[in-house]
């Protein structure tokens, strides 16, 4: 087998909070294989934007390694950070917050290459973002225009154009298409699939959106209170799901069918604080299947099936 | 018999924003009648006025572009395109609350969210300081959110958790009339079913209507009675959720069925709606959703399209409907 293009290992990022430490990540090891996606759903507040920055080192990690080709980038500094990001870039949920509302769209797409001198003049500049336009399906007529002019599939396709700027090889796309409508999401969603196909690029895919995550993930990581809960293959986790929050987050899917009423999990219970976190299942306040072990350790993710991971005493 | 009384009617609206590309016609002439506790779902492509509508509702349009062309809105009894500053201060609150699609922007970022919880307490039950915090906190466990956050600021917040705070704030009320713009867009679907929940039983108590937009048909078919599907600034068909659903009748209705990604069968490329939506600064004389309908006819692009009454409850706004036996695919496979 081939090596990953990002290995994560026991990632950590806490947050100092009046009331203490808050484990926004906490002990997150996972692999993401070349040209390939892993989807990362989970609880509002588990800490999904939280690995996504960390991971592109928009903040510090606490603990951990991540490894990019091979190469530890966890302490880089600098030139060297400045570069590794060429590497891998973001894409966030609301392109409108993201955009500088007073830079025209040109600009916004041409910014990451003036800054990285990637052009030889202004004209190879003008021409690259134009491409780069293309690329994405968006009419040259909105060059000059503003983000506040456009509707938000249009923004999100400036947010895609200025991420695919520097030829990334993978790039981490938080919620990127959960303020589009239906219509303009599927869009969205075959270009990145084509952006893959075409060019090998590797997707971190952060969503709560569970139909998406089904059908663009290859694995899909099952996160809850900053640790991975559950991973396996899309279509394995969706026909086998075996931790209690995976059953109740996949029975609460809303279907767009009035015909078809589907028996839903209702979670019942605390969610645990995040600060002072005892050693023990984080989920067991909110789970049915209680054994003696869940209030003494937290379990760890083991491989039950062939890439089937999972943390849960039940099935350890 | 005795006429069921409106919470809401909306009549012909037309809401423009004057910019320097020129006139946006962000809402064309909508009708909307909604009486106590029912809730109608507003679904549609981005930029099809939605949100324009539900601003008007408020008479909180952006000024001083945006402008209220034509159109009375009546929100129990009162005209909110004519009252006074006073009572309009009155009605935006006890008459309709709203959850706004962005929390960033209706949350500042120099209050702590129990602060900004407790002073919408204050200004619509009012309650001392101190009660008005007790009820915050209160409003936070509910939305699911642990008392010791009330201290936060918001971006020490995830973006779910943000959201939430504005559902607290806009619960905080118990208006007549409850707006929710795209109001669970950020959360995930065990805190969405949780939220969604919490509306429900608000609504209950307080025999609250609902307006709900959202690009999500199945959180509609989960909370609606009634659906509205809008498409460039006008309802292109409206109808109970059997109608909508299950005798859909509108192409457009049929493009946002075929664009949904399933859970029962796997497919890597989605099929959208073909091409883009209309540049809002033209009004076509014939059917705005024209271009991009693979029913289309040339009359289609020059005859004004009306609303046809398919039943009592059932409306679609397609002139190919006056043809004997016309249907789309979706209702004849
Ligand atoms: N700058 C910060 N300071 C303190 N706490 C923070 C900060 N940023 C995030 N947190 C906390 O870290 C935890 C994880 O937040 P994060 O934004 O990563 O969640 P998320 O999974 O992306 O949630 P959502 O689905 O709602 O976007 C939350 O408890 C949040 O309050
Ligand atoms: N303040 C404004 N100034 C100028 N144009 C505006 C303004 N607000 C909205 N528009 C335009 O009016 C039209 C309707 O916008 P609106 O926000 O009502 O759509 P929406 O249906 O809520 O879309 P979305 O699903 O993206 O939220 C769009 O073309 C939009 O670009
Ligand atoms: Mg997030
Ligand atoms: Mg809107």
């Amino acid at each position: 087998m081939s090596e990953p293009i990002l290995q994560v290992k026991k990632l950590n990022k806490y947050f100092k909070t009046k009331r203490g430490l808050l484990h926004a990540v906490d002990g997150v090891s996972f692999d993401l294989e070349f040209g390939k996606t892993l989807g990362v759903v989970g609880e509002s507040g588990c800490g999904k934007s939280t690995l996504g920055r960390t991971i592109i080192r928009l903040l510090e990690p606490t603990g951990g390694e991540i490894y990019f080709e091979g190469k530890d980038i966890t302490k880089l500094k600098g030139k060297a950070l400045i570069n590794f990001r060429k590497n891998i870039q973001m894409v966030f949920q609301d392109p409108f917050s993201s955009l500088d509302p007073r830079m025209s769209v040109g600009q916004i797409i041409a910014e990451p290459i003036n800054l990285h001198k990637l052009a030889k003049d202004k004209e190879d500049v003008e021409r690259r973002t134009l491409e780069l336009m293309d690329t994405v399906g968006l009419a040259q007529r909105w060059y000059g225009s503003y983000p506040h002019q456009l509707d938000g599939g249009r923004r999100q396709r400036i947010g895609i154009a200025r991420a695919l700027a520097l030829k990334p090889k993978m790039i981490i796309c938080d919620e990127p298409v959960s303020a589009l409508d239906v219509s303009i999401q599927a869009q969205i969603l075959n270009l990145l699939k084509e952006l893959q196909e075409t060019r090998n690029i590797s997707y971190l895919f952060i969503t709560h959106d569970l139909s998406v995550v089904y059908n663009f993930s290859d694995d899909i990581a099952v996160m809850y209170l900053g640790k991975l809960v559950e991973k396996a293959p899309a279509e394995e986790l969706f026909r086998n799901p075996i931790h209690p929050y995976t059953k109740a987050l996949l029975s609460a899917i809303p279907v767009p069918d009035i015909n078809k009423k589907r028996q839903r999990i209702i979670l019942e219970g605390e969610v645990f604080s995040p600060i002072n976190l005892p050693d023990e299942c984080r989920f067991r306040a909110r789970c049915n299947l209680r054994f003696d072990m869940c209030a003494k350790h937290e379990p760890e993710l083991k491989e039950v099936e062939p890439n089937h991971f999972v943390a849960c005493w039940a099935n350890n | 018999m005795v006429k069921e009384k409106l919470v809401l009617e909306i009549n012909d609206l037309v809401v423009n924003y004057e910019t320097d590309n020129g006139t946006v016609h962000a809402v064309n002439g909508i009708n909307l009648k909604l009486k106590q506790k029912q809730s109608v779902g507003i679904v549609g492509e981005t930029g099809a006025g939605k949100t324009t509508t539900a601003l008007a509702i408020l008479n909180l349009i952006p000024q001083p572009t945006g402008i209220i062309k034509n159109g009375t809105i009546i929100v129990d009894g009162k005209n909110m395109l004519t009252i006074s500053e006073s009572d309009l201060r009155m009605m935006r609150g006890k008459g309709v609350s709203m959850i706004f699609q962005d929390p960033m922007t209706a949350l500042n970022p120099v209050f702590t969210i129990g602060e900004q919880i407790a002073e919408s307490v204050r200004i619509h039950e009012g309650v001392s300081n101190k009660d008005a915090m007790q009820r915050a906190i209160e409003m936070l466990e509910i939305v699911g959110i642990d008392k010791d956050r009330a201290y936060d600021y918001p971006h020490q917040l995830s973006g779910g958790m943000k959201q939430r705070v504005v559902i607290a704030i806009a619960l905080a009320c118990q208006a007549k009339l409850l707006i929710a713009d795209e109001p669970t867009t950020a959360l995930d679907v065990t805190i969405q079913a949780q939220v969604l929940e919490l509306i429900r039983s608000y609504r209950e108590k307080y025999d609250t209507a609902m307006i709900l937009i959202t690009h999500d048909l199945g959180i509609v078919a989960e909370t609606c009675d009634e659906v509205a599907v809008m498409y460039a600034g006008v309802i292109v068909e409206y109808g109970t959720l059997e109608d909508i659903f299950n005798r859909t009748k509108h192409p457009y209705t049929e493009g946002l069925f075929n664009s949904l990604p399933n859970i029962i069968e796997r497919r890597s490329k989605l099929t959208p709606i073909p091409g883009m939506v209309l540049d809002p600064t033209i009004l076509p004389d014939g059917c705005v959703f024209a271009d991009r309908c693979s029913y289309v006819i040339d009359t289609c692009r020059t005859t004004f399209q009306k609303d046809i009454a398919v039943s009592d409850t059932h409306i679609v706004r397609c002139s190919r409907y006056q043809e004997p036996g016309f249907n789309i695919k979706r209702m004849i496979a």
